[in-house]
């Protein structure tokens, strides 16, 4: 306990980045509801809400970063940020839990139920569709989507497997980035973390790679029956999220450069290694629960 | 943890201790009071826009007939009514008083993460603006019920839908970033004697609902992002056609939605077990057994979510686990109440207005509790499903439970906060007026509800009127005694009775908890350096 103000629990007395983010947000998001409504003003007000957001971003990570250099984060600030950061992607996990849930849900209980498997509540929706028989994958007892009704489902050899390859090297090349940091290497940091984004993008063309094929040659869109509503609600998020991850270790590839973080305060580090494992081991539960069963 | 606190930047503004100058002040704040202060006028306000529906509602219901509005617009108004009270309303006065309250009982010196406390809150009114902008467009705001079910939703919800989904990603956002802030306060803030079983049950309590909003906001956020792509890109989620199934939506829903509605009681809870040993001048009885029971009801509020739906169709097994589990929470609510009153049992109680109320919530949630057990029953639920009788169910376990703990919230602390003491006289006749209307209000409902009057009409069969012309007389006296409230919030805040109120402000308060050994009103930072005792719980 010492009375030396780098030594506090530092309490900012305001702050402006966090109205601007919002405003930022908000605008971005009722653009988007005027587009889907089909106003045309709409996705300008996205495109200016996505600038406002993304100045937003830029400032206030500039911010922390230079507060957190000139030695302002003491002990208890940082415990705070870790408990932080640990809840948010609690809440993540929450997020794809529910896309998750849905899959279970629909393979193991309602198509069946659709198919009249069971004693539960599908009997009913078998006098609607006497023909349909329960199966996975499908497009439901309408034939949703797909060319002419028909569709292909997507192995789990192949591209989706090399992308686990993928995501599973940069996991371990963020790890050797991290052992760099701790040992002051930074010429082992700044290429680990090189590597980690750099198979991270890999990752998103490869996908982005898959999403064309399926769509132009397999007959698999996001409107293919609840297999394809699925398997691009799934992947699409978690490829989303790989591209925040991507996004935040970038920023601190940079600030790797400029010469920040010690190994025994590097918050940031830390914040973007466990983002980037948490989107690894639900790209595994995908391969597993989308590709492979 | 440090014992001193830099509180501000002091490489710039070394002079700038105070808040910012004029309305920019409320923009930018980081402190723990003001942003309590936004939250809980915030609340104020839409308790006020969420009654106005209520009152659209109850007029409408006054006789049989259509008399004032259109159905659709009715339905929007039962729909915009539950949105307003519990994203605008109750949450955010919860999360304000956390705000306010938190950091001066646990002898921190601000909230964890300040800048994400404003954004919090300035998300918060973002995600209500866009909501209540649904009541200006084409189609008007949605009218499909609070719980936003498919296929209903997806046909009938005008340009509103993408709006109202937009909202409760802000919602979410806002919930998810303050409940972040409040778990990091309480479990790395705390003064070094503060141990976990020595947090009042206001922070207790809180500690469990943010844990609770953490797992269910971005299931809400899943759910209606499921929603939107079905309608705008063509997903078959709850599309029977497709392979995907409406029924689905309620799991998700509900999944979210139970542990909701705790996360509207469980700070109540907190309030209760804060005011009532205050003013029985004796410990709370049963502390660590409250502790237990919050966190059981928390954990239960997971596993029960399909008793929303027994009518809905599920297999046998489902309907029988619903029920047995349900039936469960009785326990450790049945808990609470009875360490309630044994709280009070032999106590040197009086009876100020903040009292009045908690004494008006134990009994009148105890009612709501249990009709709520006769509900939990499937087959007997199958007869009150979507009536009046569970209108009158969850009004009774939120408005003379959730509110007027709030409003006893609001008593107690405000002599703290400002300083001065509210007009005791006219706060007991506020009380009076509103524990009597609000039960011509809402028990008529039950009666409703067991007859078979169901739920969201606007119109209905003429056996009905003589209890709906009750229930919307009991409505009004209800809505305008809240006015009453409002002349004594606004009143104590510029001064009140013109009597000081001592640092305790309630005899002996501070045998009871942190923020009563601060002056009166609170300095703008408070616990600056952490106080080195805090009070035991046995005295």
């Amino acid at each position: 306990m010492s009375t030396n103000a780098h030594d506090a629990y530092y309490i900012p007395n305001k702050a402006v980045w966090p109205i601007i983010g919002t405003a930022g947000l908000v605008t971005m998001l009722a653009g988007f509801a005027n587009y889907l409504n089909g106003s045309a003003a709409g996705s300008t007000f996205m495109i200016v809400g996505l600038m406002i957001f993304i100045t937003m971003l830029v400032g206030w990570f500039t911010l922390q970063a230079t507060e957190s250099e000139s030695g302002m984060y003491n002990h208890g600030v940082g415990i705070s940020y870790r408990m932080g950061m640990m809840w948010f992607i609690f809440s993540e996990i929450m997020f794809f839990a529910v896309f998750f849930g849905t899959l279970w849900y629909t393979r193991n209980l309602s198509v069946d139920w659709l198919g009249g498997i069971g004693d539960g509540p599908g009997r009913s929706s078998h006098t609607l569709w006497a023909d349909y028989k329960s199966a996975w994958p499908t497009n439901g007892p309408g034939k949703v989507g797909g060319k002419d009704g028909e569709f292909e489902a997507m192995g789990a050899f192949g591209l989706p497997f090399i992308n686990t390859l993928l995501l599973l090297s940069s996991g371990v090349t963020c790890t050797w980035a991290h052992h760099g940091l701790l040992a002051k290497n930074r010429d082992q940091l700044i290429k680990g973390l090189i590597a980690t984004v750099g198979l991270g993008f890999l990752f998103v063309a490869c996908q982005a790679f898959e999403y064309h094929e399926a769509y132009t040659e397999m007959g698999l869109t996001l409107g293919t029956g609840i297999y394809g509503s699925t398997f691009f609600m799934l992947t699409g998020f978690h490829g989303l999220h790989v591209c925040i991850g991507a996004i935040i270790l970038s920023v601190v590839l940079f600030r790797s450069w400029k010469g920040h973080f010690k190994p025994e305060n590097h918050f940031a580090f830390e914040a973007a290694a466990w983002y980037w494992h948490f989107v690894d081991v639900v790209w595994l539960g995908l391969f597993i629960f989308v590709y492979l069963l | 943890m440090s014992a001193v606190v830099a509180e501000h930047d002091h490489h710039e503004e070394h002079h700038d201790h105070g808040p910012a100058k004029g309305l920019v002040r409320w923009l930018i704040t980081t402190n723990h009071k003001d942003i309590g202060t936004l939250y809980l006028l915030f609340a104020l306000a839409m308790f006020f826009v969420g009654g106005l529906m209520a009152l659209v509602i109850r007029a409408e219901l006054f006789e049989p007939g259509m008399q004032f509005v259109n159905p659709t617009f009715f339905n929007s108004m039962t729909t915009m009514h539950a949105l307003v009270m519990v994203f605008g309303a109750v949450m955010p006065a919860f999360v304000g008083l956390a705000n306010w309250q938190i950091p001066l009982m646990i002898g921190a010196p601000d909230m964890a993460l300040p800048r994400l406390n404003n954004m919090s809150f300035w998300m918060l009114v973002a995600g209500v603006v866009l909501l209540a902008s649904t009541l200006f467009m084409e189609g008007g705001a949605p009218a499909c019920g609070w719980t936003f079910y498919p296929p209903l939703v997806l046909r009938d919800c005008g340009h509103a839908l993408p709006f109202a989904v937009f909202s409760v990603h802000m919602l979410g956002i806002s919930s998810i970033m303050g409940a972040i802030n409040i778990i990091a306060t309480i479990l790395n803030m705390r003064a070094p004697k503060m141990t976990l079983m020595k947090m009042p049950l206001f922070v207790w309590t809180w500690l469990i609902t943010a844990f609770l909003l953490i797992a269910i906001m971005p299931v809400f956020a899943g759910a209606v992002t499921m929603l939107l792509t079905d309608k705008f890109f063509a997903t078959s989620f709850f599309d029977a056609a497709g392979g995907g199934d409406p029924v689905l939506y309620q799991h998700i829903f509900w999944f979210f939605g139970h542990p909701e509605v705790y996360v509207m009681i469980l700070p109540t809870f907190g309030v209760a077990s804060t005011i009532i040993p205050v003013f029985a001048r004796k410990p709370l009885f049963g502390y660590s057994s409250m502790v237990y029971a919050t966190a059981s009801i928390a954990f239960l509020s997971f596993i029960v979510w399909a008793h929303h739906m027994f009518t809905v169709g599920m297999p046998m097994a489902g309907e029988l686990y619903f029920m047995y589990a349900t039936m469960l929470i009785a326990i450790p609510t049945g808990v609470k109440v009875f360490n309630w009153t044994a709280t009070m049992w032999k106590g040197a109680m009086t009876f100020e207005a903040p009292m009045l109320f908690s004494i008006c919530f134990v009994v009148l949630f105890t009612i709501g509790g249990l009709t709520g057990l006769m509900m939990a029953v499937a087959p007997t639920d199958f007869q009150y499903h979507d009536t009046y009788f569970i209108v009158a169910h969850f009004h009774y376990t939120l408005v003379p439970a959730s509110i007027f703990i709030l409003m006893a919230a609001g008593y107690f602390w405000l002599p703290k906060w400002t300083g001065n003491m509210y007009d005791e006289r006219l706060a007991r006749f506020h009380f009076w007026m509103s524990a009597i209307s609000v039960n011509i209000l809402f028990f008529p409902q039950h009666f409703l509800g067991l007859a078979g009057m169901p739920r969201r009409i606007p119109d209905y069969a003429v056996q009905f009127a003589d209890w709906n012309m009750v229930s919307s007389i009991g409505a009004f006296i209800f809505g305008f005694s809240q006015l009453i409230f409002l002349y004594i919030v606004i009143k104590t805040i510029k001064g009140g009775t013109g009597e000081k109120v001592t640092d305790e402000v309630w005899e002996d308060a501070s045998k009871h908890s942190l923020e009563w050994t601060l002056p009166s009103p609170t300095p703008y930072h408070t616990w600056s350096t952490p106080p080195t005792e805090v009070p035991s719980e046995h005295f």
